[in-house]
């Protein structure tokens, strides 16, 4: 188990992004709302990417832009600027991702509450060549914007260092996740949430460093557990805690997921041999991806079941955030894919609204007994 | 005149000739198999030029959408897609088509299976899914046509990109037909199309006429021509009748709206299972909903487009569809209508189904108030679903909104 200690980092950068100690001391914030935020460009221009959270808090000023059928994501953080508690941000980023953060992007800009602002259209389509020179087209366009806002030009150097420094926190996360792959009770899912979520928000040299130390004091112990039920997590955010601790007191172990507080973000290094502005295109073309994106089309169902594989893992809970398209129109082929390899599925809806996390806790053990 | 008279003399004649067409267009294209002639499902907004320069014959989801609304059986395909596993919570034509394509349901028993899929995401990113679910299900070719958001205009990269797919586009349907692409017919068709946006822009611009020869109802039901047949000499022969039918009843002095005294623009869907009733409701109110964002849509990008370089210039003008940019400047080309159109009011349908053109609605509704002064209506529907309309609290929201609206009016 990880120690009170060795969290208190991740935990403070969750709770208190600003004065935790890891917070980023001379860098500007730029706000990303999706993992295809390319975020070793917004390193390179000298700012700190920081990903965007709903605070959660009651819907009162977002009411007058977003109708209720939206998800709590994108209401949940228009609340949050609204309110003033995004005022520490230079700027946001929005990448193109599904329908509802694409109006998002409109409102933001039109409120024009920060002094940067960037949509980063890439193309929906990763499979074809036209769409990847259209990608590089499209992070060269961000970079001179990044560029522009600041102030001096984005070295070769200035890429390879950013890549290098994401490509460690990838393999630091990776490994962490391999290490509670293989003996799931080292680590606690909800520890491994805060460890994804708390790098995702903190300064990316205080995240790498200290993610390398986890890792280096974290070996593998070799008995193998006797075997708990193992579940993968599939949705966009998983931003509760509350969920894994759930899952794991109904003695089932979360092995694997895809999510974009999880995996999603970290999945697949950037080849730091080669010309780095291609580099980080092909690492978005070929990366875990998100339902809406257009690849293969059972990539998605593959990859679930090539993880479930991989970590001997006997179902797949799947957290479908209310009103989120993209992942509630992959769910029924999803869901046939899977049980006709045998692996089972449990579908819970999300609200960030309402943390229901408690009512859950029968279905997990009725599913526990299934798996 | 008799009620009866008085109402047969405002009914608009060239109805029965589109219903007549759309029956043929149907008879074809369900009969297509037998006829050796390959079907494309597309997307409203897809660029469907290329298809009939093929001859392949354009089937489009969303239209047969609007008629399993119209026929009131969008509430049981929906609740079967919901035991498919989809959630209530997707779009309603989405819905209502992947649960009609298992249980060959809907008015006309399902539409007719697909040889491939066009799938263009200028209108949203639920057609993506959607045509994906379709792509798993057929076990067809799916070409996705990506047209990248243009939020604040349109750059050189997202032309390129875009211009390159219309080149992949035409390989791949030589690829799923077997046949070469025939760039004389295509030269035809896209004038044609061309040809069909601007009659159809004509139509829909009758209506600056006061009192208005014909209402935003009636163009749902046009509509449907323009979406289906665009690159035909049928759609371009039958809107010069229909222009002539909406200048002779100028001419004559015929209104569509018995003594219409006030002019309302529609924002978003119809809400195709209450047409009626909503058309009802505001005559009542002697008020005509004159124009509507919705069925302009096929005809806002002729700007972009040149006939003589058609192909070229497609990719510009499916890109920038009112529906692909920004709410800023779809909130513009709303002021732009206001003006035009010379309404009181606006009426906006916050349709839970379509969330492109639902969000940001209130955005645009707060700089069309500021901008225009006239007051706006919001209601809350869904286009096929009836499972989220409350007609009793539409019918006192509008009764509400008239009573601003005529005294809106009598201050000016
Ligand atoms: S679900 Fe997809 S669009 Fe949403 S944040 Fe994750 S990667 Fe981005
Ligand atoms: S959770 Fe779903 S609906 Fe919400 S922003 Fe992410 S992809 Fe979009
Ligand atoms: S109604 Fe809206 S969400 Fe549905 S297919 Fe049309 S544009 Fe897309």
């Amino acid at each position: 188990m990880l120690t009170t200690e060795q969290m208190q980092p991740f935990n403070d950068a969750v709770n208190d992004p600003l004065s935790a100690e890891t917070a980023s001391k001379e860098r500007e914030i730029i706000g990303t709302l999706c993992t295809y935020a390319p975020e070793e460009l917004i390193w390179a221009a000298g700012f700190h990417p920081m990903r965007l959270f709903s605070s959660k808090s009651d819907i009162v000023l977002a009411e007058n832009h977003l109708q209720a059928y939206c998800c709590s994501l994108v209401r949940g953080i228009l609340e949050d600027s609204l309110a003033g508690r995004l005022d520490f941000l230079t700027g946001t980023v929005f990448p193109h991702t599904c329908d509802s953060m694409q109006r998002l992007s409109d409102i933001w800009r039109l409120k024009g509450k920060y002094k940067f602002f960037a949509d980063v259209v890439l193309p929906v389509k990763l499979n074809t060549p036209s769409a990847r020179t259209y990608m590089l087209d499209i992070l060269n366009t961000f970079r001179t914007e990044l560029e522009a806002a600041g102030g001096r030009p984005i070295l070769e150097q200035d890429l390879h260092e950013a890549i290098h420094l994401f490509n460690r926190i990838r393999r630091s996360l990776r490994a962490l996740y391999d290490i509670k792959s293989q003996n799931p009770s080292i680590i606690s899912g909800a520890d491994l949430y805060t460890l994804v979520k708390g790098s995702m928000i903190m300064d990316k040299v205080q995240a790498a460093d200290r993610l390398e130390q986890l890792v280096s004091t974290l070996m593998p112990v070799d008995t193998p557990e006797n075997d708990t039920g193992r579940v993968i997590l599939s949705g966009s955010v998983c931003d509760s805690a509350a969920y894994y601790q759930v899952i794991e007191s109904a003695d089932v172990q979360v092995v694997a997921d895809d999510l974009c507080t999880g995996q999603r973000w970290f999945d697949g290094e950037i080849e730091d041999q080669i010309d780095p502005m291609a580099a980080i295109a092909d690492r978005y073309m070929d990366r875990m991806i998100c339902p809406a994106k257009h690849s293969d089309l059972t990539i998605r169902g593959e990859h679930l079941a090539s993880l479930a594989k991989k970590h001997r893992a006997g179902g797949v809970v799947f957290l479908l955030l209310k009103f989120c398209d993209p992942h509630a129109f992959d769910y029924p082929y999803l869901k046939e894919f899977l049980e006709t390899r045998g692996i089972k599925t449990l579908r819970i809806e999300v609200d960030e609204q309402q943390d229901n996390a408690g009512q859950i806790t029968t279905r997990i053990e009725t599913f526990a007994h299934m798996i | 005149m008799s009620e009866e008279a008085s109402k047969e003399k405002r009914k608009i004649k060239s109805a029965k000739k589109m219903r007549d067409l759309m029956t043929t267009y149907y008879l074809d294209a369900l009969s297509a198999s037998q006829n050796n002639k390959k079907v494309a499902w597309i997307t409203s907004g897809g660029p469907v030029e290329p298809l009939v320069a093929m001859d392949i014959i354009p089937v489009y989801p969303e239209n047969h959408g609007a008629m399993i609304g119209s026929a009131k059986m969008g509430e049981d395909l929906c609740a079967k897609a919901e035991d498919m596993g989809y959630s209530a919570d997707l779009c309603s034509y989405a819905r209502s088509d992947i649960s009609c394509a298992v249980v060959k349901g809907g008015p006309i028993g399902g539409l007719p299976k697909p040889d491939m899929l066009i799938c263009c995401n200028n209108i949203c990113g639920t057609v993506l899914k959607w045509y994906e679910i379709q792509a798993r299900y057929f076990n067809v070719p799916l070409f996705i046509f990506d047209t990248p958001m243009c939020h604040t205009g349109y750059s050189r990269p997202v032309a390129d990109y875009v211009r390159a797919q219309v080149d992949e586009y035409i390989r791949f349907l030589e690829k799923v037909t077997g046949k070469p692409f025939d760039h004389d017919r295509m030269a035809q068709v896209g004038k044609l199309s061309m040809e069909g946006q601007r009659l159809w822009q004509k139509v829909l611009n009758t209506t600056r006429h006061k009192p208005s020869p014909m209402s935003a109802f009636d163009a749902f039901f046009f509509l449907a021509l323009i979406v289906t047949l665009r690159g035909t000499q049928v759609a371009v022969d039958f809107y010069k009748e229909l222009i002539q039918e909406m200048e002779d009843r100028i001419s004559e002095g015929i209104s569509i709206v018995p003594e219409e005294k006030y002019r309302l623009l529609w924002d978003n869907l119809p809400v195709w299972y209450q047409l009626k009733w909503l058309s009802n409701t505001f005559s009542a109110h002697q008020a005509c909903l004159v124009a509507d964002t919705y069925t302009s849509a096929w005809c806002g990008a002729i700007q972009y487009i040149d006939p003589d370089r058609f192909l070229d210039s497609m990719a510009e003008g499916y890109t920038r569809i009112y529906l692909n940019i920004g709410v800023d400047q779809m909130a513009e080309q709303v002021i732009q209508m206001v003006d035009v159109y010379d309404v009181d009011g606006f009426v906006m349908h916050s349709n839970r189904s379509c969330k492109p053109y639902s969000f940001g609605q209130m955005d645009i509704m707060n700089i069309v108030r500021e901008r225009t002064g006239i007051p706006v209506l919001m209601i809350e529907a869904d286009m096929v679903d009836p499972r989220n309309f409350s007609q009793s609290q539409v019918e006192t929201r509008i009764d509400a909104f008239m009573e601003i609206v005529k005294q809106g009016r009598d201050k000016h």
